[in-house]
């Protein structure tokens, strides 16, 4: 290839119309109380707080804020149902209840993913053919384990735990909640859950959906709020099991206090993961797979491929081949159906973005950004990427959590496996080769939770997920994810 | 139409070099395209498009001068109840058909396209194929779509391949080539960019998915594959190759995507007649059906609808 290729033109003539998702099946509440023991109710200090739509900035509505009254009542009620119905109820009855989630999940997917679009900015595309199909899966797929727990745990018998405090994070809301409440309901224990406080409102509807199947009172509980509401869950008494995603700091500050106190826990942190392309790598193939890993969900994806390791010789093909890419990406409305990258999460994140920005031009790395328009109002971020960095960059070393790709290049295998794995963290990692050998030489040798080969950013129920190192402790998914919701008696 | 004058290499290409494809990735990649939502304004522009991409084809032992008389008219008045229609891009007929689409055509600014080096099969020797081209040429043929001989590729006889693809390329003097791979019998898309990338350094103005004859004929995955093949000869040595899916593209949802596709891999430049061609027969008359649904808000019978 030529050191100045022949550019493309993606932006004269033929262009796609708008073709917004309708949103007039979604009706949104003006205020959204605490999910309680089966119902509705206020929280005791009557304090709400606003959700809004981060492609607009306008108020969705009126949340409300769970104080620790509040948190205690949700685990008193889901101690109550846990010892009441719920850990008494046959495996295979329970099995039913969780599959009757499922399915209202699936035909109601379309008002959740317009919602989930609506309140956290991700594309409809990626909610309508991703979250919600996959959120509804998860249900699915554990449900089908409630009555054969004891095949997967051989020799051993399951016991369920109790009441299972669980909260998560803002950029995959209703499937974070399904990969949390889902094996933990499989295994017969009770649940309270809080979403994050910017995307709140596809976790309530969702506690609509379990009064519909008619789940026992108690049984989930879904409490909104922020990092305040989150830690008195965590620090209840008597919640057997925390289950949390989101960042590493506050990670570190739940495994610090629940040093001690015998409650099981997993923790799904931060990331910052290589995608290793080699010289033998399908190149063009290889290329959507870095923008896979990295704009998908704007890049608020822990297990991104936020570092590329590119080998030299093919480094500047591939980095003109993702310019040219960059530049047909859709940035804009997330309900439009022809939107790739939606918007920034919330006002706090997009500034977070930013300074990273400014810090890696400070470094001295080369910035680039495709040229497209963003909206006026809203939180947008054009997909970035930064070139002439290395390891000592804080781009390089931080989680940024946006569409913004740090490259670097290697001449040996070895060398490129030193600097996938010469970070704190250890969630995911990609290779791109077209040799079998050197898939297994790099899958194994990488540190990483999961490693994808020729391919990125790829989900499935059956799949477990979790990280090394400061990524993590525990697995979610799976035959794995059920080990975290029993104790295992021989 | 006129077409831009292009100057091949001629160099044989070291295959060696040539990018894998991972056929997972490239079907995912496809898929994505049809995911895009072509609606309004947007929809009446392409299918506008499309109409003045399309290669108005028949190719059976059973045509007739009469029935190429028919489409020729076809080609000019594609609909006339609907004002402000295009014509198609060239009418694709076999040698033997060339004069009489000619003469059929008359001064209307369509080109006649003819297949050539015993199409569909190829199997027959080079002198025969020189032969048919000229002759095809010396009666008018603006364009010529040659098919290349698969055995010899399959066999890695890529030189004779090469030299084969250039001989034809000057047997056609002014007349403008495209080169079928007939990607259905090559068996993997490594194979169908390898031949993408023989055929430009030979001189193909346009490389062309199929003959129409053999299943699977054009599909998404290959011509993506072929487009960047197309992209990669146009960043190496700034020269713009054309690209012509043919066969099994008959609906108009399926013609729009494929234009997505070239839009969203090659840019705007490419999406011209020139550079771009659609080989169907039973297409026109679907965008025909789509843009008087967009006009009246009605779908209209079959009947109202030329059958050629």
């Amino acid at each position: 290839m030529s050191s100045d290729p022949s550019k493309l033109a993606f932006h004269d003539g033929w262009q796609y119309a708008p073709a917004p998702e309708s949103t007039d099946h979604v009706s949104i509440d003006e205020q959204y109380e605490l999910f309680i023991g089966g119902e509705f109710s206020k929280p005791e200090e009557e304090r709400y707080f606003d959700t809004i739509n981060p492609a607009t900035e306008e108020r969705l509505s009126s949340v409300a804020l769970a104080g620790s009254a509040d948190v205690d009542r949700a685990v008193k009620a889901a101690r109550k149902a846990y010892s009441g119905a719920w850990s008494k109820m046959k495996a295979a009855e329970r099995g039913k209840y969780i599959f009757r989630i499922a399915r209202i999940l699936q035909e109601r997917a379309r008002e959740f993913s317009v919602l989930e679009s609506l309140d956290g900015g991700k594309p409809i595309r990626e909610s309508r053919d991703i979250d919600i199909p996959l959120a509804a899966a998860h249900f699915f797929y554990y449900a089908g384990w409630a009555d054969k727990l004891e095949y997967a745990f051989p020799g051993r018998t399951p016991k369920s735990l109790g009441v299972a405090g669980q909260v998560i994070p803002w950029n995959f809301p209703l499937l974070m909640a399904s990969w949390k409440i889902a094996p933990a309901l499989a295994c017969g224990n009770t649940v309270v859950l809080k979403p994050a406080e910017t995307t709140p409102l596809t976790a309530l509807r969702l506690a609509e959906v379990i009064r519909e199947a008619d789940l026992p009172p108690g049984v989930v509980n879904i409490i909104t709020g922020a990092g305040e509401t989150g830690a008195a869950i965590v620090n209840h008494d008597d919640v057997d099991k925390v289950a949390f995603t989101g960042s590493t700091d506050v990670g570190r500050i739940i495994q610090r206090s629940l040093a001690g106190t015998g409650k099981k826990y997993t923790l799904e942190l931060g990331g910052k993961a290589a995608n290793i392309i080699f010289a033998d790598a399908a190149i063009d193939q290889a290329v959507e797979g870095i923008v896979n890993g990295i704009f998908f969900n704007q890049g608020h994806v822990c297990c991104a491929g936020s570092r590329l390791l590119v080998q030299e010789s093919v480094a500047e093909e591939v980095i003109a081949k993702l310019k040219d890419r960059m530049e047909t990406l859709i940035v804009g409305d997330p309900l439009d159906k022809n939107t790739d990258i939606g918007a920034i999460n919330s006002a706090e994140q997009l500034d977070t973005i930013r300074s990273y920005l400014s810090i890696g031009r400070e470094e001295g790395a080369e910035m680039y950004q495709s040229s497209c328009k963003v909206p006026e109002t809203g939180y947008w971020c054009r997909p970035t990427i930064f070139t002439g960095v290395s390891q000592s960059h804080r781009i390089v070393q931080e989680e940024i959590f946006g569409p913004v790709l740090a490259i670097q290049t290697f001449r040996t295998l070895e060398e490129g496996l030193t600097k996938a794995n010469n970070t704190p963290y250890g969630l995911s990692g990609g290779v791109w080769t077209d040799k079998g050998a050197k898939i297994f030489k790099m899958t194994q040798s990488i540190r990483a939770g999961v490693v994808w080969a020729n391919t990125f950013n790829k989900f499935d129920p059956t799949s477990p997920f979790g990280g090394y190192k400061e990524s993590g402790v525990g697995r979610e998914g799976g035959l794995h994810g059920l080990d975290a919701y029993v104790t295992l008696e021989s | 139409m006129s077409l831009a004058a292009v100057k091949a290499t001629g160099r044989m290409p070291d295959l060696s070099h040539v990018p894998l494809v991972d056929e997972v990735g490239v079907k995912e990649r496809a898929a994505r395209f049809q995911t895009r939502s072509i609606k309004k304004a947007s929809k009446i522009e392409a299918l506008h498009m499309v109409l003045s991409m399309i290669d108005l084809t028949t190719l059976e032992g059973q045509d007739t001068p009469g029935k190429v008389k028919q489409l020729c008219q076809k080609a000019i008045h594609l609909h006339d109840a609907l004002p402000g229609l295009p014509h198609v891009a060239a009418i694709c007929v076999y040698p033997t058909m060339v004069g009489v689409a000619k003469k059929a055509l008359g001064n209307n600014d369509i080109n006649v396209a003819s297949v050539a080096t015993a199409f569909p099969s190829g199997m027959a020797p080079r002198q025969i194929k020189l032969e048919e081209t000229r002759i095809a040429v010396d009666d008018g043929a603006d364009e010529i779509d040659m098919v290349i001989s698969r055995g010899a590729f399959l066999q890695g006889e890529y030189g004779f391949v090469f030299d084969e693809i250039a001989a034809i390329k000057e047997a056609c003097g002014d007349a403008h080539l495209k080169v079928i791979l007939e990607t259905g019998e090559l068996g993997t898309l490594d194979r169908v960019r390898r031949a993408s990338v023989l055929a430009m350094h030979a001189g193909a103005d346009f490389i062309k998915t199929s003959t129409g004859k053999i299943q699977p004929a054009a599909t998404l995955p290959v011509t993506l594959v072929m487009l960047q093949a197309i992209r990669d000869y146009f960043y190496e040595t700034g020269r713009m190759v054309g690209m012509k899916p043919a066969g099994g593209i008959s609906s108009s949802k399926l013609a729009i995507h494929y234009l997505v596709m070239l839009r969203e891999t090659l840019g705007n430049a490419w999406m011209t007649p020139e550079w771009y061609r659609f080989g169907a027969s039973s297409l026109a008359n679907d965008v025909l059906m789509q843009l008087q649904k967009q006009a009246t808000g009605v779908y209209q019978s079959a009947d109202y609808f030329s059958k050629d």
